[in-house]
């Protein structure tokens, strides 16, 4: 007679659109299966009704992310990042089962992508000053240039990661003060959807990152259209979709993240995170 | 009380306008298989014919670049290229009263602008992109940037020199080389810009000119000899090169205008207002993206600015633009006044208050009186578009919040005035508006030194300051300093 513990309680992964994770309106899921071939559990197979939901809970939690102060920003990037390290053996599960990898390698990836969010949660106080600038103009003005988020930014998470490649796109992409639309893997949705689930304990404001899991092919030409999506990361569209999705992107001046195919555990540089930053140039007379 | 003031006219015989010009390519002149006329807005008067750029043109400037990027340009030093920079700001500033008659003349700004303003900072632009040729590795782009190559740039009339400026001198210090195709309606300081670099002793093929229309533009933005391509004009055509560029992976800089809007709250001084406004929109002909046209004001303010307004609207002086007491010249060609003249009928037709001081336009030439649409929505097609031509709306707001709201109501963001005595109002208008460039109790401001450049649909990049240089550096792994 087997133990009641041997039995899973099984559950269908849900999107995170805003404070909620639920279905695709479309009701659809699909199978997701882990490196052996084993059945792991099912996902909502988002729709573009689901990603046009995304970008306006996107949209909707736009003003106070962006508004909110660099430190507050910091601590809660940090609340992330200290969750994310208390599940270090759930995520590392999720990386195995997903990848095949040897426990210690998933342990090292969890670890990897931890580090990875800690780098860039240090970073939204500092942003300013080193992308920032004052500028010596001929006239009595202080003229000051800051960066500024550019607003929505789409994530196509990269295919060939189940974590460490994730974080190291979606971190540069808020962390400047942008709410993002995250698109998961497509082979490995189940630890975004973790993530998502780390980000509604951490109290991340809801709508900063709206996670959907199905067919990059689908949902990402919806992105790549919207009028609301401010900028997108090409990271996880393979060379044909990518081009289809650029050439979309262009019809409303997106900024367009696209970069060279990345060993994700190397030191990730700055040109991610500053690409989806605006700079804002602001003249205040100087008078007595 | 109306003054009126004695004929002041600049000398026209400061330029020696020749009949006909070549295309500027590899250090020389050389005429083409077909020309066009360019002609003053102001009189219709053919000023000179110039050569209309065709493929086999386009291909030799390409490669004209091509070489002395290879063999001349990037291989130089960073001091050496900061030389010539140098020695072309000196020689602008030289011949500034020529440039500033020929931009004048061709395209019909008051040669008040023209000659206080775009060449003075045409100048200043070459002179601190000279500073930066041999510092680039201290410009936060990785400790030795490298060139992108061969930029091609296609520039609008709006200010034509400056904007030249604002294209070569960036993309000359950075070692890059260049082809420049200026606007059909304003080719002339840009064949003036390329006997400088002649007498600069500029290494031949590091600046062609080519002139021609849209057609030549896009042999130049679509040639597959570039490493860049940069361009000023209307969102339509930016949009077409963004989708090509997007397919075969080339940098782009875009400025596309749009309309900026300026924020009035009750508190600010209103004269102080009511004037920058007047003077960005109008003395401009609102010929630049960054024309103030969108008037914001908080409601118990609103008859005050308008009467303001109005009474300055009253005094401007309308006509001959090399007048030194012309505040308003002409438009610069029929198909842009075509356009202005369809958007004030709609406008009209949308049921906007729309009224102009009283005004007489001379007979020839391309001419529109100043005009301001009152009780506007920004459901009305003019309350939102880009207006490129000398008119505003009016509009009011309840509160900052709803300021900021409306102002990003339209798809563009590239600049904003914010008019207010509290400096903390002031800031915080400032931080919330989506726009690239934000002026407070001041407008129409700029400054090699300082990023301009807009938001979302506005464009792509920024032009000027250390930023500005990345848009001519290839960066790909250089950020880590």
């Amino acid at each position: 007679m087997s133990e009641l513990s041997d039995v899973a309680v099984r559950t269908t992964y849900r999107l995170r659109i805003g404070d909620a994770f639920r279905r695709s309106e479309s009701g659809r899921t699909f199978e997701v299966r882990g490196a052996d071939g084993g059945f792991l559990a099912r996902a909502a197979l988002a729709s573009g009704r689901d990603a046009r939901d995304a970008v306006a809970a996107a949209r909707t939690a736009f003003p106070a992310w962006s508004g909110s102060s660099a430190y507050q920003r910091g601590q809660l990037l940090y609340r992330v990042a200290a969750i994310l390290a208390d599940h270090r053996a759930r995520f590392a599960h999720e990386v195995r089962r997903a990848v095949g990898a040897s426990a210690a390698a998933a342990y090292a990836e969890v670890d990897a992508a931890t580090d990875r969010w800690l780098w860039y949660t240090g970073w939204t106080d500092k942003i300013a000053q080193v992308r920032g600038s004052a500028n010596p103009v001929a006239g009595h003005y202080l003229n000051l240039s800051v960066p500024e988020p550019a607003g929505v930014v789409a994530v196509l998470a990269p295919q060939d990661s189940a974590l460490l490649g994730m974080v190291s796109v979606l971190a540069p992409a808020i962390v400047g003060g942008n709410t993002a639309v995250l698109v998961a893997s497509e082979r490995y949705p189940l630890p975004a959807l973790g993530l998502a689930e780390v980000f509604a304990a951490a109290d991340l404001p809801a709508g900063v990152v709206n996670v959907l899991t199905g067919e990059v092919a689908e949902v990402a030409p919806w992105l790549a259209a919207h009028q609301d999506v401010n900028a997108i990361d090409l990271a996880g569209a393979p060379g044909a979709l990518a081009d289809d999705l650029a050439v979309a992107a262009a019809g409303t001046l997106k900024r367009v993240v696209r970069l060279a195919d990345a060993d994700w555990t190397a030191e990730p540089g700055l040109e991610r995170m500053f690409a989806t930053l605006e700079t804002k140039t602001v003249w205040h007379p100087l008078a007595p | 009380m109306r003054f009126e003031y004695a004929a002041a006219p600049e000398a026209r015989s400061l330029v020696a306008l020749r009949d006909s010009y070549g295309l500027f390519i590899g250090g020389s002149f050389a005429g083409g298989a077909s020309v066009f006329k360019t002609i003053s807005p102001a009189t219709e008067e053919v000023l000179a014919e110039v050569t209309h750029g065709a493929a086999e043109d386009v291909d030799r400037a390409v490669l004209a670049a091509r070489q002395a990027y290879e063999r001349v340009w990037s291989a130089m030093p960073g001091r050496a290229r900061s030389r010539y920079l140098f020695t072309i700001a000196r020689l602008i500033q030289e011949r500034a009263g020529e440039l500033a008659v020929l931009d004048t003349l061709d395209g019909g700004r008051p040669i008040r602008q023209t000659r206080g303003v775009d060449v003075p900072l045409a100048a200043a632009h070459f002179f601190y992109h000279a500073g930066w040729a041999d510092k680039l590795g201290y410009a936060g782009f990785g400790p030795s940037p490298r060139p992108l190559g061969v930029v091609g740039q296609i520039i609008s009339w709006s200010s034509p020199l400056l904007m030249l400026a604002w294209q070569i001198a960036p993309a000359l210090a950075c070692g890059n080389t260049v082809i420049l195709k200026p606007s059909e309606a304003t080719p002339l300081t840009a064949l003036a810009f390329a006997e400088i670099c002649r007498q600069a002793d500029l290494p031949p093929g590091v600046v062609n000119v080519v002139t021609g229309d849209g057609g030549t533009g896009q042999l130049v933005a679509g040639h597959p000899g570039l490493d860049k391509v940069s361009f000023t004009g209307s969102a339509e055509v930016g949009k077409e090169i963004a989708r090509a560029c997007a397919l075969s992976g080339k940098p782009l800089t875009l400025k596309l205008g749009g309309t900026a809007v300026n924020i009035v709250c009750a508190d600010a001084d209103i004269e102080a207002a009511a004037g920058a406004i007047v003077a960005g929109v109008f003395v401009d002909q609102g010929h630049v993206g960054s024309a103030g046209s969108r008037v914001l004001v908080e409601a118990p303010a609103r008859d005050a600015l308008v009467a303001a307004i109005r009474r300055r609207m009253g005094a401007l002086t309308l006509g001959e633009p090399l007048d030194v007491n012309t505040d308003v010249g002409a438009v610069v060609s029929r198909a842009q006044l075509d356009k202005i003249t369809d958007l004030t009928a709609s406008g009209e037709a949308e049921g906007a208050w729309r009224w102009s001081p009283p005004c007489l336009l001379p007979d020839h030439g391309f001419w529109f009186p100043p005009t301001m649409f009152t009780d506007v929505s920004d459901s009305h097609g003019i309350g939102s578009a880009e207006l490129a031509g000398p008119m505003l709306t009016v509009s009011t707001f309840a509160t900052p919040a709803e300021a900021v709201e409306r102002a990003g109501g339209t798809r563009y963001g590239l600049a904003a005035g914010v008019w207010t005595e509290r400096g903390s109002v002031a800031a915080w208008l400032a931080s919330r508006l989506r726009a690239g460039v934000i002026w407070t109790n001041a407008f129409n401001r700029f400054d090699p030194a300082a990023p301009f450049g807009g938001y979302r649909e506005a464009g792509l990049g920024r032009e000027g300051g250390r930023h500005g240089l990345e848009a001519y550096l290839d960066i790909a792994g250089g950020l880590d300093v």
